[in-house]
């Protein structure tokens, strides 16, 4: 009925979204008084214009892909998790304890560990809103909301009170021993002979999240659970009608969820920072809602919505930095009306395109 | 229309001032904002002198998350700003790092020291400011009671502390001086709300003269004291002129010239890495006497603390430091 | 100038007039160059399989789409419908299949809603009031007018639903298969209204897919078939077996050929089977009866009264009391095992009543419909991990053909198909694997006819093989015309059992709206 092509699915749409996004945001630029051309330049000049650049680009795209996915799993049992802040937050903190309290010889050893306690600490902070939506019917957007909260609280008394290291001011750990520390982006390309920018954080993370992003397309498409997942969130009746338990699919799905989320802690954690500080996650957790959104909850969408934020991130951080008119506001503003516009208002676009595929038909016929 | 117009014309000076000469200085404003009426004031203070009188210019950026450290740090280095200032102790971890990737750019740190060849660390004997507004505190005080707010809960603040109880005690030991902090996170530089929220229950509890050493917080520090019609003193800049009558000095710290020097001296290519203690010796800590306040200090008082300012330089008064043993003698 | 015309010549202006209507969907043409006319004070039926583009045509003459191509006149002039409000404006008024009441206004607010007069609405309301009370005596119109819709039954909703449109003003009156929800006496009272209408001079087109209604109350008849309007015929002069190959474009029988059943051992015994839903409200108030191999028990009743909570508790899917044996051994109502993928280790399949919201997951391919609640059958896993997609496919498709799907593309979503061949996908999954015990409700619901003498074939077949069949059913037709035995529920309880040769739909009637016979 009515329905558009999928390449225009896919891809037209979202890149007449961005399109819409990044002229209304070059009247804004227009209306302070800069360049709106030069403004682009300049972001996607600090976004891929240099090793530096990309660096920071796909870090940022790292960290958006594991909350990316967490969403977009949820979101095929049609549960809101929006809680990727909270679930990543907490996933550092798992992955700061491996790193600090276990004396490792060597990252290899480290890095599994850390995962698995990345997405165990993330999976548990799900838990609970789970149990509550599944056996209370709470709403899991409010809960997972509020234990943002809880997270971010249990972060902030654990750094001030227990993990501070003695005598320093700053409620941070120590940094993470030698044994616990990621390979940059620099040391990896070092191993090949390549050169790249030794600033930037792009860590050995990125790859797994690209494993994660093919793992969750298996889950989803290619196992039972995946199955079972996507006939719950199809239609909650069908599925018990089916002998699928809605409490068991909604706890697995969230654990899983709050697993991908935690594993952000890997990438800005120990891949970056090599030590636990207050607000790792900064909104990324929020980012990967419009990712996963933009993406449409298929993980190579969420890769490549990822991937624009940030381009987003880093090219609007240069572009503050450029140009002190445009302030760190504007460059929220901006990030702002690209989520908007691919996400609210998809609808504006979809339904005049779709009147003009089904003219273009009849004129074809 | 005219709005638009100035808007773009400020736009457009400050583009041309950000893309000038190459070895700029580098300012990385810390959180709780530019205009935090305190420690970051103090620093863009001294930034702004350095401009007017060299017409030079710098880069600056300011933080907004805790986060963000590393990376406006390294994109200072990369954007090829020299020298690069950081003010704050929160920056120690995160320079300890970024220092060693750009050997050629020197750092100066402000509160706190970081042992790289590149690197000045620059602290204060904000111990020996504090004595002396506490003793003008102690003299102060009819109702023998004065408060202490400090903002977030780290050894840098109970160094204030400490030197301003031991001053209100070397006036008259039996002056009870109540302590808070408004929290263990950098959010408590800028929590205005709660730094009144304290300071009226200072005052319930008979306090009539309350130091803030709690930046963007003390703001509502001072304002409720004055709503109260008691007396407070401010923090790192002067604050005198926020409340006259009120606020009874300010202990400043004179970031503004640790800034201006360190850019002065960068452009000039007199930088020299290390140590710099500023103290009251040579003028990094002091009291704030200006117009503002000048009916407020009696001629008798400004003797008293000259008279403990110049024991203090020639080391005939120790004023005990916090941070030496993590401990203060006094309560 | 249209009109002029027609009152030259001396014939009647049609009410309706649709010339050359075209609307397509995508690939798909839901209306072809239309035509179709419609008499003042008459009632019109329009009949045809589902998915035959009915409700595609009223659609356009209600103002939801806008038709490709054609051209519309009401009563000889040429009207452009862009919107319900055109449509309205032209004295059309349509009454849905599912309601569009306001549940918790009452009925003289719904009657007026988006219709009143100022921003005041105590005018309104007495306008209406005095309104509803002159129809009421007029049309057998009768509803409380101060009831909440919420409270009515649903042959009085349908009624608020007329008076909403005659408020309007309609003098054309669409019905959208008005009789799905009705007993046979509410029916019957429907037609007399419509009946009384249409002496009045309203023009009334009564959409359906029941060769008995079209016979009894119509004066002409247009059947579609494929988006296409096949013919239009005097009521008077056809015959549901000439109606009954026009929509389906073939001969069609309509009686089902069954021989005797040959009852067997007892399958399922159900003692004193109740039901509490989440309101704290008593469906199921204490059911029991046995049903045997080789027999269909079809469980006649108006929709509502018990019969979806009863297919429900036994296939698993709500909690119930009370005892429940298959093959004497006892099956659990609540707890563990009281579950979907229970029943199914047991044997026993279910057809559900609603194949849309339960049956089948509407966006999801034919084949993965193909193994839902399967889906954990070994033979659809390729290793511990993996489940193996080519195996399902190749099921599902071996399966679409042996039921006769069509079209027999697994790769299809489930709403790609129209009603009949979705339920046949249902059915296919459900019977293939020789359960011990079949339920099944509703199995020929929107189904076109053509598939309803498959579906019908299919669940004898399996009878005869040994299965025992429990078929719930709103259609009397179809509970008399299959069933071995009948049990009429009313309320949650089984009113009477009677023999399907022993028996009249006048019986079964008054027992349906909870008229208790002699004992059963």
């Amino acid at each position: 009925m009515g329905r558009l092509p999928k390449w225009a699915d896919v891809a037209l749409i979202p890149l007449i979204n961005l399109a819409l996004a990044l002229i209304v945001s070059g009247l804004v630029v227009l209306y302070i008084g800069e360049n709106p051309i030069e403004a682009v330049a300049i972001m996607v000049n600090g976004a891929i214009g240099s090793t530096y650049g990309w660096g920071y680009t796909l870090y940022y795209a790292t960290n958006f892909i594991f909350t990316g996915l967490a969403v977009a799993v949820a979101f095929h049992a049609r549960l809101f998790n929006i809680g990727g802040e909270g679930q990543a937050g907490l996933g550092g903190l798992g992955v700061a304890l491996v790193c600090l309290f276990i004396p490792w010889p060597h990252w290899t050893l480290a890095l599994p560990a850390a995962i698995l306690a990345g997405a165990l600490f993330g999976a548990a902070l799900a838990a609970v809103p789970a149990w509550l939506q599944a056996k209370r019917g709470s709403h899991i957007v409010i809960t997972t909301i509020m234990f943002n909260f809880i997270a971010s609280a249990l972060l902030v008394y654990l750094l001030v009170n227990v993990l501070k290291k003695p005598g320093q001011m700053s409620p941070e750990t120590a940094r993470f021993p030698e044994g616990a520390r990621l390979p940059s982006a620099h040391d990896m390309a070092s191993w090949v002979g390549l050169d790249f920018s030794k600033s930037a954080p792009l860590n050995i993370t990125f790859f797994i999240a690209i494993l994660a992003c093919v793992a969750v397309w298996f889950l989803i498409w290619r196992t039972r659970l995946g199955y079972q997942i996507r006939a719950f969130g199809h239609s909650e009746p069908a599925a018990v009608y089916a002998g699928i338990n809605p409490v068991k699919i909604t706890m697995v799905t969230m654990l899983i969820s709050g697993a991908l989320a935690g594993l952000m802690g890997i990438n800005s954690v120990m891949g970056e920072a090599e030590r636990l500080v207050i607000d790792s996650v900064q909104g990324a957790g929020f980012v990967g809602i419009a990712v996963a959104l933009m993406g449409r909850s298929h993980p190579a969408g969420v890769f490549l919505a990822a991937l624009l934020f940030g381009m987003l991130y880093q090219g609007g951080g240069e572009l503050e930095f450029e140009k002190p008119a445009v302030s760190r506001e504007m460059i929220l503003v901006i990030q702002g009306l690209v989520i908007l516009f691919t996400g609210a208002l998809d609808n504006m676009v979809r339904m005049p395109l779709e009147g003009l595929f089904l003219r273009l038909r009849g004129g074809a016929r | 229309m005219t709005v638009f117009k100035t808007v773009l014309g400020a736009g457009a000076a400050l583009a041309m001032s950000a893309v000038a000469a190459l070895a700029e200085p580098g300012l990385i404003i810390d959180l709780g904002g530019k205009f935090d009426k305190s420690f970051n004031e103090a620093a863009y203070n001294g930034a702004q002198r350095w401009v007017k009188e060299t017409g030079g210019s710098y880069i600056e950026t300011e933080l907004q998350s805790e986060a963000q450290r590393e990376q406006n740090m390294r994109k200072m280095a990369e954007r090829g700003a020299n020298p690069i200032v950081v003010l704050g102790f929160a920056n120690a971890s995160t320079l300890e790092r970024v220092a060693p990737d750009y050997p050629d750019t020197n750092f100066a740190i402000i509160d706190m020291v970081v042992d790289q060849p590149n690197v000045l660390s620059i602290v204060f004997a904000e111990h020996e400011g504090s004595y002396l507004v506490g003793m003008l505190a102690g003299m102060k005080t009819q109702t023998k009671t004065v408060g202490f707010i400090g903002g977030m809960d780290i050894p840098l603040i109970r160094k204030f502390a400490c030197g301003y109880v031991q001053g209100v005690k070397a006036v008259d030991p039996s002056i009870r001086v109540i302590q808070n902090m408004t929290g263990t996170t950098p959010a408590a530089w800028n929590d205005p709300v709660k730094g009144a929220e304290l300071a009226r229950a200072q005052i319930a509890q008979g306090a009539d003269v309350i130091y803030a050493a709690a930046g963007g917080t003390g703001v509502g520090v001072l304002q409720a004291a004055a709503d109260a019609g008691i007396y407070s003193i401010g923090v790192d800049s002067n604050q005198n002129y926020m409340h006259p009558g009120s606020v009874l000095t300010s202990m400043v710290k004179r970031v503004d010239n640790a800034v201006y020097n360190v850019f002065k001296a960068g452009t000039e290519g007199t930088f020299k890495p290390g140590f710099l203690l500023m103290n009251l010796a040579n003028d990094g800590v002091g009291y704030a006497l200006d117009e503002y306040n000048a009916a407020l200090i009696t001629d008798e008082m400004k003797a008293a603390v000259e008279d403990a300012k110049a024991k203090i330089i020639a080391g005939e008064i120790k004023v005990h430091d916090y941070m030496s043993d993590d401990s203060c003698p006094v309560e | 100038m249209q009109a002029e015309q027609a009152e030259a010549s001396g014939r009647p202006v049609p009410a309706i007039e649709l010339r050359g209507i075209s609307k397509a969907f995508g690939p798909v043409q839901a209306n072809r160059d239309i035509s179709l006319t419609v008499m003042p004070g008459t009632i019109h039926g329009i009949i045809g399989e589902n998915g035959a583009g009915k409700s595609t045509l009223m659609s356009i003459l209600y103002g939801f789409y806008r038709a490709d191509a054609g051209e519309i006149f009401i009563r000889g002039r040429k009207t452009e419908i862009h919107s319900s409000l055109d449509a309205i404006r032209a004295g059309i008024g349509m009454v849905f299949q599912h309601f569009k009441l306001v549940p918790n206004f009452t009925v003289l607010e719904n009657v007026i809603l988006g219709a009143e007069d100022g921003p005041l609405l105590r005018p309104s309301l007495a306008k209406a009031r005095g309104l509803l009370r002159q129809l009421a005596e007029e049309y057998e119109l009768q509803v409380d007018p101060d009831a909440l819709v919420e409270e009515l039954s649903v042959g009085h909703q349908q009624r608020v639903e007329i008076l909403k449109a005659l408020y309007r003003e309609a003098d054309i009156l669409i019905l959208d298969e008005p009789t799905g929800v009705l007993t046979p006496a509410e029916a019957d009272h429907l037609f007399r209204i419509l009946k009384g209408l249409k002496e009045q001079g309203k023009t009334i087109i009564l959409i359906t897919h029941k060769l008995r209604e079209i016979m009894a109350i119509t004066d002409t008849v247009s059947v579609m078939r494929r988006g296409e309007m096949v013919a239009t015929v005097q009521t008077a002069e056809t015959t549901p077996e000439q109606l009954a190959e026009l929509m389906v474009g073939r001969k069609v029988l309509l009686r089902v050929e069954k021989t005797p059943a040959r009852p067997g051992e007892v399958v399922l015994e159900v003692e004193n089977l109740r039901v509490t839903d989440e309101d704290g409200v008593e469906r199921l108030k204490g059911i029991t009866f046995e049903l045997r191999a080789g027999e269909i028990l079809g469980i006649a009743g108006v929709a509502g009264n018990g019969q979806s909570e009863l297919l429900e508790v036994l296939g698993g899917i709500t909690k119930g009391e009370g005892e429940v044996r298959l093959a004497g051994v006892p099956l659990a109502l609540s707890g563990k095992g009281a579950d979907g993928q229970s029943r199914r280790a047991f044997g026993i399949a279910h057809v559900p009543e609603d194949r849309q919201k339960l049956g089948l997951i509407m966006d999801f391919f034919a084949w993965e419909n193909m193994i839902f609640g399967y889906h954990h059958d070994p033979a659809y896993q390729k290793n511990a991990l993996m489940m193996d997609n080519t195996a399902i496919r190749r099921d599902a498709e071996e399966k679409m053909h042996r039921y006769d799907v069509r079209p027999p593309n697994a790769a299809l979503q489930a709403k790609a198909f129209s009603g009949g061949n979705q339920q046949k996908i249902v059915l296919a999954r459900e019977m293939s694997r020789k359960p011990a015990l079949l339920l099944v409700g509703q199995p020929t619901r929107g189904v076109d006819i053509g598939a309803i003498e498959f579906i019908h074939q299919q669940i004898i077949a399996l009878r005869d093989q040994g299965a025992a069949i429990l078929l719930v059913s709103v259609e009397l037709d179809e509970i008399m015309s299959l069933s071995d035995r009948i049990a009429v529920m009313f309320d949650g309880r089984i009113m009477g059992e009677r023999l399907p040769g022993e028996t009249d739909e006048r019986e079964l009637g008054l027992l349906m709206a909870g008229v208790a016979g002699e004992a059963a």
